[in-house]
């Protein structure tokens, strides 16, 4: 019954998501092995933007493929990584790259972990301090020679 | 073993009332956080991104009509007045969800609108229209895809609202229902129509020609 049924899930599914168009592009053909090199460190840099959670590199949709050749195309006009990275941004968003650019809305992205480690770590100091003065030095004293005696 | 009955006169493990106020609220502001993000996933349009295009000039583009492929549109053609870009493909299921809607809209002949026949056999386009009915004014092709990169077009169907001046002042991606074109687009229609009469109304005051 489930066998059965799992046809129709998986369309259902298919369904749902965006549609791609078919086809099966010819690979990809580089010049030589360090443009190969750098178009895969380049696409593994920037996202899908069908399948959201793969890199350009390893998705297969359709868009991925069109994109992939774009970039290829824009390497070999001579263009730098960055304004490849820039041509895509300024067409999909800041979305296409897994590491955002800084920026007014992206700062807290950026710096919100570090800040909240250093003002983590000033609270835990600040706390430490205050409860080492708390406990006077020779309450603890007498409570250590106390507990060695107990053994 | 500090907390031992041998210093009465402080219990130092105790948390102080204000930490444990601040984990507490720290804690439900995580849940809501989370219950948040729970109501919002079951949004149809929730893997959507914003265009990068909004409030943004149109590309460039000239791109053949599929009905006769050696006339070619181009922007600057479509300049004046507002039109609606749908981007559709005959192996697209969603387009064929979204046809009828797209096409109650066509008839009310507010505005023009526009099939951009993406990554499509133009004999399989076509048979697609002559099936279901062509609500489009023009069908423009791109069988390559190089300009849907430049639309920013990521999967079909998407649609585009590009106001008299070539800018794009609304996008949508996916299949438009009747809600989203009375909650969104109708809306952001009004806004380009009242623009344009606004400027209309201005114009005469304006001494260049």
């Amino acid at each position: 019954m489930m066998l059965r049924l799992l046809p129709l899930l998986l369309l259902c599914i298919a369904a749902l998501a965006g549609a791609q168009p078919a086809g099966d592009p010819t690979p990809l053909q580089f010049h030589d092995a360090a443009e190969e090199t750098r178009f895969h460190q380049l696409t593994a840099e920037l996202r899908c933007v069908q399948c959201q959670n793969q890199s350009l590199a390893d998705s297969n949709a359709q868009i991925a493929h069109d994109l992939r050749r774009e970039v290829l195309n824009l390497m070999r006009e001579g263009r730098s990584d960055a304004q490849v990275k820039q041509f895509l941004v300024e067409r999909y968003g800041d979305f296409v790259l897994y590491r955002p650019q800084m920026s007014a809305s992206t700062w807290l992205l950026w710096f919100g972990p570090g800040v909240l480690l250093l003002a983590s770590a000033l609270w835990l100091f600040l706390h430490v301090r205050r409860r080492a003065r708390a406990v006077p030095l020779k309450a603890l004293d007498e409570e250590a020679s106390q507990e060695s005696r107990e053994w | 073993m500090s907390d031992s009955p041998q210093s009465p006169q402080s219990t130092p493990n105790r948390l102080p009332p204000v930490a444990i106020i601040l984990g507490v609220l720290f804690f439900i502001g995580l849940m809501g956080l989370m219950l948040y993000g729970v109501s919002r996933s079951d949004r149809p349009d929730r893997d959507t991104l914003p265009s990068a295009l909004q409030d943004k000039p149109a590309p460039e583009f000239s791109l053949p009509l599929l009905h006769d492929p050696h006339v070619f549109v181009s922007s600057q053609d479509l300049r004046g007045m507002p039109y609606l870009l749908n981007v559709w493909g005959s192996w697209c299921p969603s387009c064929r969800d979204e046809h009828p809607v797209l096409t109650r809209f066509a008839e009310t002949k507010r505005l023009r609108v526009i099939g951009y026949n993406w990554k499509d056999e133009p004999a399989d386009a076509l048979r697609w229209l002559e099936q279901l009915g062509n609500p489009y004014m023009a069908v423009i092709t791109d069988q390559e895809g190089r300009t849907a990169l430049d639309w920013g077009i990521a999967a079909a169907p998407e649609t585009f609202l590009v106001d008299g001046s070539g800018i794009v002042r609304w996008k949508y991606s996916g299949a438009i229902t009747q809600q989203v074109l009375d909650t969104q687009l109708i809306p952001a229609l009004e806004k380009v129509e009242a623009a344009a009469g606004q400027a209309q109304t201005s114009s005469p005051s304006d001494p260049r020609p």
